[in-house]
């Protein structure tokens, strides 16, 4: 899933500038599951932009909405209606449900209320780690299942850097070692191997080089393409 | 070139040529200033002339900002001593090496060190966007390419002069998992090192542990290896290497003969502690290196004295490795 986490307040509140009247909106996915963005936290951030632009003497009218996912047409187009009464919206959503709305509805302007940070999973109860940075030629399959592209700190292909010791990665003792799991993992699977081919350089034109990427599935469009 | 070609030189470096004929190689560094005084660099190599083969330069060590090593190599040149240009994957794409190895070789390199780079959380700028395009492995495996093949990464030609380099990598017998580390050289001297430099030793059991395996891996008879060492500058020096730096490990035995080395000299006495700190780091470092020699597989050594270029010549030369040979 994506994982966010919010903007601190204050840079809220700066983001929101003089707006007087702000919708803010929530999303029932991704940030709902990490607890960035979700029907509570729209509800507990609108009452603290209540209370604080209160206290800072101009107070500011918040309502609140959550939608299931913010990142398609179908679930935001109800929200266009009521758009016209506020300044801004101040969306909970990841970046590409801010982008939605402001797409969407171009007359409004919407904020971002989270900083959109990784693709990973929940370790455990309160803590999220990043998995995949969607570098658009899956590799797993070479490595173990263990993903060197978004969890080692350099993005090696063909081992360790020598700053791997004792299972951590030199740049935090507080990170594994992307390559000591793939290590460790192959030995168990009897897959070492793969590890001893020589890994060509990565295609990264596939990654984030190239402006946005698309995929275009011609059996699954609805208008036939000219 | 042709000339060389027909020697069979791979790049004719006076590093190439010592290891080929069979010397106990020895090599130094040099670490470039971080401003543009070209005399930190003539001073330095006037220090290391003659009592090292080639010196490394280091490019951007510790993800410190320095004078590059490709102009730091050019002035070292020009004081007579013979440079081993270092290129690591941290700050540059596929492309700005290339160009970089052109002018290179262009302006009299011969030898090259591929590294992928100390991260740049270490150094003075944590914010900035690290590249590694390539890794280590990939790197080598161009540059070889470039040499052996005539042509670029991408597969096109290269037009003219080919540059032949004398590659170098890496290679650290005391990083994890400990298993990989000689699978992990043999990746390098497949993708086309000829010659290795090793991290710091202090741990000669480890080391010999590590090229028993790569000499029954027959590695040592398709690439030199020279071992790295360095001589402590103080038992906090010590410490710190063995507590905080990642990738190495410092045997005690080591530390408490640095503790011991200052051992009734008042505090006070910061010269005496800093002679006397000196004075066994150096003989330390001797004794490394002749019981380093003995281990089968070793072809030459590395010494790293950064900021400290002044121990190389006791060094080498308590060691029994002077004068330099020279090979025609
Ligand atoms: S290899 Fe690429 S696509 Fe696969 S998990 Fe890693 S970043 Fe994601
Ligand atoms: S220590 Fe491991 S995870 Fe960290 S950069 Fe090196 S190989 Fe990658």
């Amino acid at each position: 899933m994506i994982v966010a986490e919010q903007k601190p307040l204050a840079e809220i509140m700066e983001l929101l500038g003089d707006a007087r009247k702000v919708l803010v909106v929530g999303c029932g996915t991704c940030v709902t599951v990490c607890f960035a963005g979700g029907e509570k936290e729209v509800g507990i951030l609108a009452s603290a932009l209540r209370m604080m632009s209160k206290l800072e003497g101009h107070p500011m009218e918040v309502d609140e909405a959550t939608v299931q996912r913010q990142c398609e047409w179908e679930y935001i187009d109800p929200l266009e209606e009521r758009l016209g009464e506020y300044d801004v919206v101040l969306s909970l959503a990841c970046g590409i449900g801010v982008q939605a709305m402001n797409e969407r509805f171009p007359d409004t302007l919407t904020l971002p209320g989270l900083n959109t940070t990784f693709l990973g999973l929940p370790e455990e109860q309160g803590v999220w780690e990043e998995r995949c940075q969607a570098c658009g030629d899956c590799i797993l399959g070479l490595t173990a299942g263990i993903c060197p592209i978004a969890r080692c700190s350099k993005q090696l292909l063909n081992g360790p850097c020598g700053g791997s010791q004792n299972g951590v990665c030199e740049v935090d003792p507080d990170i594994p070692c992307a390559w000591q799991l793939i290590w460790e993992r192959a030995v168990k699977l009897g897959r070492v191997d793969q590890l001893l081919e020589i890994q060509p350089p990565k295609d990264w034109s596939k990654s984030r080089d190239g402006g946005p990427r698309k995929i275009v599935r011609e059996d699954l469009r609805l208008v036939e393409a000219e | 070139m042709a000339e060389e070609r027909a020697n069979g030189y791979k790049s004719g470096s006076n590093l190439e040529k010592i290891l080929r004929a069979g010397h106990f190689a020895v090599t130094a560094e040099l670490g470039p200033p971080q401003g543009a005084d070209p005399e930190d660099i003539l001073r330095k190599a006037r220090i290391l002339k003659g009592v090292a083969d080639a010196v490394n330069i280091t490019d951007n060590q510790t993800a410190i900002v320095r004078m590059s090593s490709i102009a730091s190599g050019v002035l070292a040149m020009s004081e007579g001593l013979e440079p081993v240009v270092q290129m690591t994957c941290r700050d540059r794409n596929r492309l700005a090496i290339q160009a970089d190895l052109l002018g290179a070789y262009a302006l009299g390199m011969r030898n090259l060190l591929c590294l992928t780079g100390d991260h740049q959380s270490f150094g003075n700028h944590p914010t900035a966007k690290n590249v590694h395009d390539l890794d280590s492995v990939q790197l080598i495996r161009m540059v070889k390419d470039m040499r052996d093949e005539g042509c670029f990464q991408c597969g096109d030609a290269i037009k003219g002069v080919v540059p032949r380099f004398f590659i170098g990598a890496a290679a650290n017998p005391f990083g994890d998992p400990f298993e990989f580390r000689p699978y992990r050289l043999a990746k390098k001297v497949a993708a086309g090192a000829d010659f290795i430099q090793t991290q710091l030793i202090y741990d000669i059991p480890r080391f010999r542990e590590f090229m028993k395996r790569v000499v029954d891996m027959g590695l040592h008879e398709k690439v030199y290896i020279l071992a790295g060492v360095g001589p402590l500058k103080s038992s906090g020096a010590a410490r710190y290497m063995r507590d905080k730096v990642p990738g190495m490990i410092v045997r005690d035995e080591y530390v408490e003969r640095m503790v011991a080395a200052i051992k009734g000299i008042p505090k006070e006495d910061k010269k005496a502690r800093r002679e006397a700190w000196r004075k066994t780091g150096i003989q330390i470092c001797i004794e490394q290196i002749q019981e380093i020699r003995e281990i089968e597989g070793v072809a030459g050594i590395h010494i790293m004295a950064i900021e400290w270029e002044e121990a190389v010549r006791p060094i080498v030369e308590g060691a029994g490795l002077l004068p330099r040979p020279t090979v025609e």
